[in-house]
């Protein structure tokens, strides 16, 4: 490319065989990273399946990768003590899902307000600061006490645990507001509603949606230990189960469900992200990355 | 989008000349929206004994500027200039009504300014436009925060986008401009309220020389033709003098009013390239300059000291 700059006279044909060298080496750079990608999943759980073939490794205890296969097989196909797995992983997914939400826009209004209104931070901050210290995971044993084994404790334990990560980004984000920006909106006749969804809003959301990635996962996180403390359906009380009957291979065969589901939720909270932050530009460690 | 080339500073002024001709059809357009200011006549400004303290991190009192005194005819240019951090900007946010001064009051078209005034437009020192809102979205907020239906709007929005050469960019975000762009969408938006009081805060003070005159002949040629009584803060006296009616001199830190200067050259001006070496430009030029120059020193061995 240096080249070219030097002044010699640019044919389109150049410039064309200058980008399809480009595209190639992308190629190349690709396959090489998928190529080493499958040789690490091999040699992972091949590893796991010969170590413990092998006896080096208790399959008793850390389970075998066919084991686990067989175990999804037979969740798919043969249900669970407490109905099929489809069944198990709605009640999950329903209680995730709920908390996620209800912990979303409880952190978000309340981060929102507290952010944009230094009396009233200043009297709450000290007390959500001491909140967020506790083990909150020790919540569930009370909500379960206190709501019985339906779903409802769940779906509590669940949103606080989504709260606190909403709540400190949205809080964060409210802070960062280029005052500029809260000056020029003001002259134009903005009133203080119109300035939080004109501006505070926006440039918050940076922040809170950033924050979704981290939260969904405290979701599942949080319904799967309120059912394993106690419940009558879902996926937690199926790996509680296995784990009371020493059956390592359908823990992680839950494990591989939830984690499959996951993945899913971070793709659809990176597409929303793609279409509610398309003003930003692109950032280098972004596009960089893997 | 040639106008961005900005070496052919000739050919662009040309071409702000050729679309000034078909202004009358536009400016009928723009009026059926908005009447020039509420009150329906062009307001003065008139500062007097303006005092503003801050209180610093330490607590401690910081007299920003003090007593400052001067006023704007109705539809005059006036320009301030004085060393830096000597209270220009300050002055600016006390007229806006953003801030309320310690002592002394602002008023504009007669009336004491107490918080936010309609008819008032102000360009920012920093950029201030909103990365998340495209070009449109941007120039747009003024009639839609004014409660101008959003159809209506959006045509008043791409007539001014036009009218500052920026036609075709309307569904870019402020980051895919450049800064000379950003600074004409940041116009736009301050002009197209059909502002009584323009305040503008060194709004060409990061761009090249070029697109810099590019951008006063423009200001003057929309001016002219809105004829609202502009506050311009600059650092460049030539931009000074070329462009205003009055140029006040502030001193150095804590700021007030040192000089002020009437500026008697014919209007129109014409082309602000030209006019710099007219006789009466550079005399009037160099006065000012003597006036400022002391602030500047003092000024700037103030900071130095500070420093050490
Ligand atoms: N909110 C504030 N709190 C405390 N001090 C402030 C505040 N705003 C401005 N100042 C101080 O007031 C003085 C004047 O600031 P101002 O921004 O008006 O300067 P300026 O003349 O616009 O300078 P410049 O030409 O560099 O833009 C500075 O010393 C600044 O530190
Ligand atoms: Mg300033």
């Amino acid at each position: 490319m240096s080249a070219l700059a030097q002044g010699e006279t640019v044919t389109p044909q150049r410039q064309a065989a200058a980008a399809d060298a480009g595209k190639a080496a992308h190629r190349r750079l690709t396959r090489w990273i998928w190529a080493g990608r499958a040789i690490l999943a091999v040699a992972v759980v091949g590893g796991w399946q010969w170590f413990t073939e092998e006896g080096w490794v208790d399959k008793f205890f850390f389970g075998q990768p066919s084991e686990i296969w067989n175990s999804l097989v037979k969740l798919f196909t043969e249900g669970t003590a407490f109905g099929t797995i489809w069944e198990n992983l709605w009640v999950t997914m329903q209680e995730a899902i709920l908390g996620f939400l209800l912990g979303t826009l409880v952190g978000v209004v309340l981060g929102i307000l507290l952010g944009s209104n230094k009396y009233l931070s200043a009297v709450v901050g000290p007390y959500i600061r001491i909140v967020n210290s506790i083990p909150r995971i020790v919540l569930g044993s009370i909500f379960i006490v206190a709501f019985g084994l339906g779903v409802f404790p769940k779906v509590l334990l669940a949103a606080v645990l989504v709260f606190f990560v909403v709540f400190f980004n949205a809080f964060q984000g409210v802070r960062e507001v280029d005052q500029n920006l809260v000056a020029n909106v003001r002259v134009l006749g903005a009133t203080p509603v119109q300035v939080a969804i004109h501006v505070t809003i926006p440039s918050a959301m940076t922040w809170i949606i950033a924050s979704l990635h981290t939260a969904f996962g405290f979701a599942i996180i949080g319904a799967l230990v309120a059912e394993v403390l106690g419940a009558q359906q879902g996926v937690g009380l199926i790996i509680s189960q296995a784990q009371g009957t020493f059956d390592p291979n359908t823990v992680f065969a839950c494990m591989v469900i939830i984690a499959v589901i996951t993945l899913g939720a971070e793709y659809l909270i990176s597409l929303l992200e793609h279409s509610v932050l398309k003003w930003r530009p692109p950032n280098r460690s972004e596009s960089q990355a893997i | 989008m040639s106008k961005e080339s900005t070496d052919k500073g000739v050919a662009a002024n040309v071409a702000i000349d050729a679309r000034s001709t078909e202004r009358p059809h536009a400016m009928g357009a723009t009026h059926q929206h908005r009447p020039p200011g509420e009150t329906g006549a062009n307001a003065g400004i008139g500062i007097s004994g303006l005092t503003k303290r801050y209180l610093t991190p330490k607590g401690e009192t910081f007299t920003a500027i003090t007593d400052v005194t001067l006023s704007v005819e109705p539809g005059q240019f006036c320009s301030i200039v004085g060393p830096t951090g000597c209270g220009k900007s300050t002055t600016l946010a006390q007229v806006s009504g953003l801030e309320r001064p310690s002592e002394g009051s602002v008023r504009v078209g007669g009336h004491t300014v107490e918080g936010v005034t309609k008819g008032v437009s102000y360009m920012f020192q920093a950029d201030a436009l909103f990365p998340w809102k495209s070009v449109l979205n941007n120039v747009m907020m003024g009639p839609v925060l004014l409660g101008t239906p959003k159809r209506e709007a959006t045509l008043l929005a791409r007539d001014w986008l036009r009218r500052v050469g920026l036609a075709g960019f309307e569904d870019r975000y402020p980051h895919q401009l450049s800064g000379g762009m950003r600074k004409r969408v940041a116009m736009a938006a301050a002009l197209i309220n059909n502002p009584r009081i323009l305040l503008m805060d060194e709004p060409f003070g990061a761009l090249d020389v070029q697109t810099k005159a590019i951008m006063q002949n423009e200001l003057l040629t929309l001016w002219e033709e809105l004829r609202p009584s502009v506050l311009f803060i600059t650092h460049d006296l030539d931009e000074a003098v070329a462009l205003s009616d009055r140029v006040v001199v502030m001193t150095s830190s804590p700021g007030t009013v040192k000089d002020v200067f009437d500026i008697d050259l014919p209007r129109p001006r014409g082309d602000v390239q030209q006019i710099r070496h007219e006789e009466r430009f550079l005399e009037l030029q160099g006065r000012i300059w003597e006036s400022l120059k002391d602030e500047v020193t003092r000024a700037y061995a103030r900071t130095a000291g500070e420093a050490a």
